[in-house]
């Protein structure tokens, strides 16, 4: 125990919203931001190295790359945000520049050829994520401005999530519709964007209705049943959610709505019941829409047998579903890296195929970072979700606190979707791992929430005025309640 | 709303837990089960990463590695002389795995064996490329081209198994018909692939990738006789070879009406152990097991290693004598017949353990593991896994299987200036009897020291022969004694 042990301060609950006069920590963000720009410089070389015995010709270009959006998000925190959380900013970096890096490795691949071109363009949707963090910085003074657009979000956000649907517009890819097609762009996973609008509106909503939605019920069995016309929202929420299960065969996506909208709906009420309810329908859901949808039905064989599909998938079995290897070969690529890995560029996790570099990522780590990669990388996520709670808890208003730990909630399960369903902890879905994997949707959508948050942050943490000319301010704290 | 914040805190830990519990599982807990599944195409593309380590017969080489494009193994195995030696070496294929010492030894032959760890640690310091180790067995090749041969030119289906009585190396291992395993080591969808299906039993009805020495039990038929003499003998109901024997004939087998028949008109009645095994006399030897019964019969049986399963390293099916069966099943069982089933290995373990006075070696094709740089690893000493005779007993059936040849149904496996000692069997099978037998010759060779350098056995199955030309002196003995004269010429 070190000698300034604060536990008995009265501020100790509420550290992060310091003290008047506390730190900027921009200093700390710049060093840190520092090592995450290093860190995959030299992971980038070490791939050039395994790979053709030499030093990437590209690494200058690619750590000056990563150098000037670290530089950019790191001064335009400076000048927007400068009492926004220090973390969020430097770990977001090192995850997007190792998953530039594994991107570019999978680029060398003899067996992936069609992914030649993906790792510079994965660099330009960096640089358009942080160009959005920086426009979030600059022209969201405060983040309660956005709760004036709770139901145009709302629309959105529907908007968003139907255009896969969109005939013309949407592109099956693999069995999930979840894309769309712009002509010359390539495509777009409205559904990244659409899990930011849908925060904004539950935290809108929430923020007004909570009080309606916490007292009035009824007790029975030590749980607050709510009224029937309560139960509206949380029922809109959930039909939603099954029919984008239903008609874009995603159960990520939906899975991760609605579990978003009860983490919200809990935090907005404190009311454990809605905990319980939310997950009987979730089961209901899951269950109900996996008997009669053979996606789903293959997603959840391939996760109970995966050794199974694989032979099925050699043996070119036609019975109606698309077999798939790809479960059994990530497990491979992780069993094969063992603890430590076989070294940046020299595992084979390019059998896996199809979406190597997008969502099964996080098996080439596996594969050549082993065991301490994947965990050092899970630990950066959980930082990264860790940040975003407390950002909440600092948050001095109701709608902060619901809008950035439904974000960070979103996010965390976001994580939990795709890294579990890669290693074979649940069934497969399709999602990207936040910055980490390809694709200019997920790069880019995620880098604005680090930016919402990176606001909230810095509302929650910014010193109050202090009271002029008092000779004692410097020693005032100020203790908020919670 | 900060409680239900902190919960929703330790609900994402734990998701994040949860996913840190799972990565342990696979990357530790699995990995190595994940990294070594055969399934798993990183085990194929590691087997030929580098050139692969040889498989030696008598210092030379009878495989190889050469380079191959094309795909993402930069080796292929390469054979010499396949189909002759496929029964020892198995088969390593790019696109369809690898077996027998192929897949037993492949950690040494890949250079990726725990042993080799402190020399791949050394190489990768001084920048060589990591290389396998060589398996050294134990086969004579001069012996097992006589084998091979022999088989070839008789043209059926068959085997030949021949060991070193006294320490249980297995000297020649042959099968026909074989394959060439050179033929589908690559991974070519045209060229291997076509090759490999055509080698499978549905599309070759002699099934060629059946190794028969090793993996195929067959009727033994009279060459049983000398494991039941041997339990005659030890059990002390006879204890002279040349005494006369209780031996109506005809007999009629205990508990049944029905007659045990001998083969033509022989002089079976009250017969000597000697004469009865010279001539192969059925009434006498059924009589004997019907006699001692099932479990003393089963007991000797199980000494001379039937019952279970022989790694040598390369697993060989285990030979059937069976339990629980009444007299007159015994009785069939003691001349080979009934359920009695025996793979040439089993029956060339019978004639070794009789020609080294009694004590049954452990038969082993791995002489030595080396490193590539050709020191040895690990050398196979010679271990003795039972004894089913006693040394005096073993010496008189010797003498007694001597007869066989010098006077008897063997005479075709005599050479001039050895003493050669064998047994013949001419196993029927089928409903009724109705397809063609096989000829079995178990013999062995032995030196003016009373040692003996090689035991072999042979079984011959022949779909086109008459019946009556299958004997076991006449197809498969001339192949024994080409065998044991390749051995013996080999230390001359």
């Amino acid at each position: 125990m070190s000698g300034t042990n604060t536990s008995h301060s009265p501020t100790h609950h509420t550290s992060t919203i310091g003290a008047i006069g506390a730190p900027s920590r921009r200093n700390t963000e710049l060093a840190l931001l520092v090592f995450a720009v290093v860190i995959p410089v030299f992971a980038y070389a070490n791939v050039g190295l395994a790979l053709n015995d030499s030093v990437p010709p590209g690494l200058l270009s690619y750590g000056l790359g990563l150098g000037l959006l670290a530089g950019v998000g790191h001064l335009v925190v400076r000048k927007f945000a400068p009492y926004a959380d220090p973390l969020m900013l430097p770990l977001a970096t090192l995850l997007n520049g190792l998953g530039l890096v594994v991107i570019w490795r999978l680029d060398q691949s003899k067996r992936l050829s069609n992914y030649a071109e993906a790792a510079p363009r994965q660099l330009l949707y960096s640089a358009m994520g942080v160009a959005l963090l920086a426009v979030v910085l600059i022209f969201l003074k405060d983040h309660r401005v956005l709760q004036r657009y709770t139901y145009i979000s709302m629309a959105g956000a529907l908007l968003l999530l139907v255009l896969p649907l969109v005939p013309g517009l949407g592109a099956n890819i693999y069995g999930a519709k979840i894309w769309i097609k712009i002509p010359g762009l390539g495509t777009l996973q409205p559904g990244e964007f659409a899990k930011i609008a849908l925060a904004v509106f539950f935290a809108g909503y929430l923020m007004v209705k909570r009080d309606a939605l916490a007292l009035a019920s009824r007790r029975f069995m030590g749980l607050y049943l709510p009224r029937g016309r309560d139960l509206g929202p949380i029922l809109v929420v959930w039909v939603i959610s099954i029919l984008i299960l239903v008609f874009e065969t995603d159960l990520g996506t939906s899975l991760l709505f609605f579990g978003m909208f009860v983490i919200m709906l809990y935090v907005a009420t404190e009311r454990t019941s809605w905990i319980v309810f939310g997950l009987l329908m979730s089961a209901v859901g899951a269950v109900g829409v996996a008997s009669f949808e053979p996606h789903i039905q293959t997603r959840v064989q391939a996760w109970l047998d995966p050794m199974r599909e694989f032979q099925l998938s050699r043996e070119g079995v036609q019975d109606g579903i698309v077999h798939s290897e790809q479960a059994m070969q990530a497990l491979w690529a992780f069993g094969s890296g063992g603890t430590l890995g076989t070294g940046l560029g020299q595992g084979n996790s390019d059998l896996i195929g199809f979406a190597a570099n997008s969502d099964f990522i996080l098996a080439t780590f596996g594969e050549e970072l082993g065991l301490a990669g994947v965990m050092a990388i899970l630990l950066l996520y959980g930082l990264i979700i860790e940040r975003g709670v407390r950002t909440a808890l600092a948050a001095r208003d109701p709608f902060g606190k619901l809008l950035a730990i439904g974000l960070s909630g979103a996010f965390g399960l976001q994580v939990f979707v795709v890294a579990g369903g890669v290693m074979g902890l649940i069934p497969l879905t399709g999602m990207t791992l936040p910055f980490v994997a390809y694709g200019g949707s997920s790069v880019i959508a995620n880098w604005a929430l680090i930016g919402i948050l990176l606001r909230i942050s810095d509302t929650a943490r910014r010193p109050a005025p202090a009271p002029a000319a008092n000779p004692d301010a410097e020693m005032t704290q100020v203790v908020r309640p919670s | 709303m900060n409680k239900p914040l902190r919960r929703i805190a330790i609900f994402c830990g734990l998701l994040v837990l949860a996913l840190l519990i799972r990565d342990n599982w696979i990357q530790y807990v699995q990995a190595d089960e994940l990294r070594t599944d055969k399934n798993n195409r990183r085990v194929t593309i590691e087997r030929y990463a580098s050139p692969r380590g040889n498989i030696i017969v008598g210092g030379e080489p009878i495989t190889g590695s050469a380079e191959s494009s094309g795909s993402d193994f930069k080796f292929k195995r390469t054979y010499k002389n396949g189909p002759m030696w496929a029964p020892v070496t198995g088969y390593a294929s790019q696109a369809f795995g690898a077996t027998q010492l192929e897949s037993i030894e492949d950690g040494i032959l890949t250079g990726n064996d725990d042993r080799l760890f402190f020399r791949n640690t050394l190489d990768m310091l001084t920048g060589k490329k990591q290389q396998g180790g060589n398996v050294v067995t134990t086969l004579n090749a001069a012996a097992q081209k006589a084998a091979y041969n022999g088989l070839k030119q008789q043209g059926g289906k068959g085997a030949v198994v021949a060991l070193e009585p006294s320490t249980g190396k297995i000297l020649a291992l042959a099968s026909y018909p074989s394959y060439d395993p050179s033929s589908f080591a690559g991974n070519s969808t045209t060229t291997d692939t076509e090759a490999w299906q055509k080698l499978q039993k549905k599309n070759n009805p002699n099934d060629p990738m059946l190794n028969r020495a090793l993996r195929e039990t067959y009727p033994p038929g009279s060459t049983f006789k000398v494991v039941t003499a041997a339990a005659a003998l030890e059990d002390g109901i006879y204890t002279d070879p040349d005494g006369k024997t209780d031996s109506p004939d005809p007999w009629i087998m205990k508990g049944t009406t029905t007659k045990l028949p001998n083969e033509g008109n022989i002089p079976c009645k009250n017969a000597t152990l000697r004469v009865a095994l010279q001539y192969s006399c059925n009434t006498v030897f059924g009589k004997i097991g019907s006699d001692l019964g099932n479990d003393k019969m089963l007991d000797m049986a199980k000494k001379f290693g039937f019952d279970e399963e022989q790694f040598t390293p390369v697993r060989a099916n285990a030979s059937v004598f069976s339990d629980n069966m009444n007299p007159s099943q015994t009785a069939l069982s003691s001349i080979g017949q009934f359920n009695t089933a025996a793979t040439p290995l089993q029956m060339a373990m019978v004639a070794s353990a009789v020609a080294n006075d009694g004590k049954l070696m452990k038969p082993y094709m791995v002489d030595a593991l080396q490193s590539p740089g050709l020191d040895p690893i690990t050398k196979t000493d010679p271990e003795e896994l039972s004894q089913p005779l006693s040394p005096e007993n073993a010496q008189k059936l010797q003498s007694m299987m001597e007869t066989v040849v010098d006077k008897g149904t063997g005479a075709n496996a005599k050479i001039d200036g050895v003493k050669v000692g064998g047994k013949t069997g001419t196993a029927q099978h089928g409903v009724d009897n109705s397809e063609n037998p096989y000829a079995w010759f178990i013999s062995y060779a032995k030196g003016d020291d009373g040692s003996s350098p090689v035991a072999v056995a042979v079984v011959v199955e022949d779909d086109d022969a008459v019946r009556d030309d299958i004997s076991g002196g006449g197809l498969a003995a001339p192949i024994a004694r080409n065998v044991m004269e390749a051995v013996i010429d080999s230390k001359k």
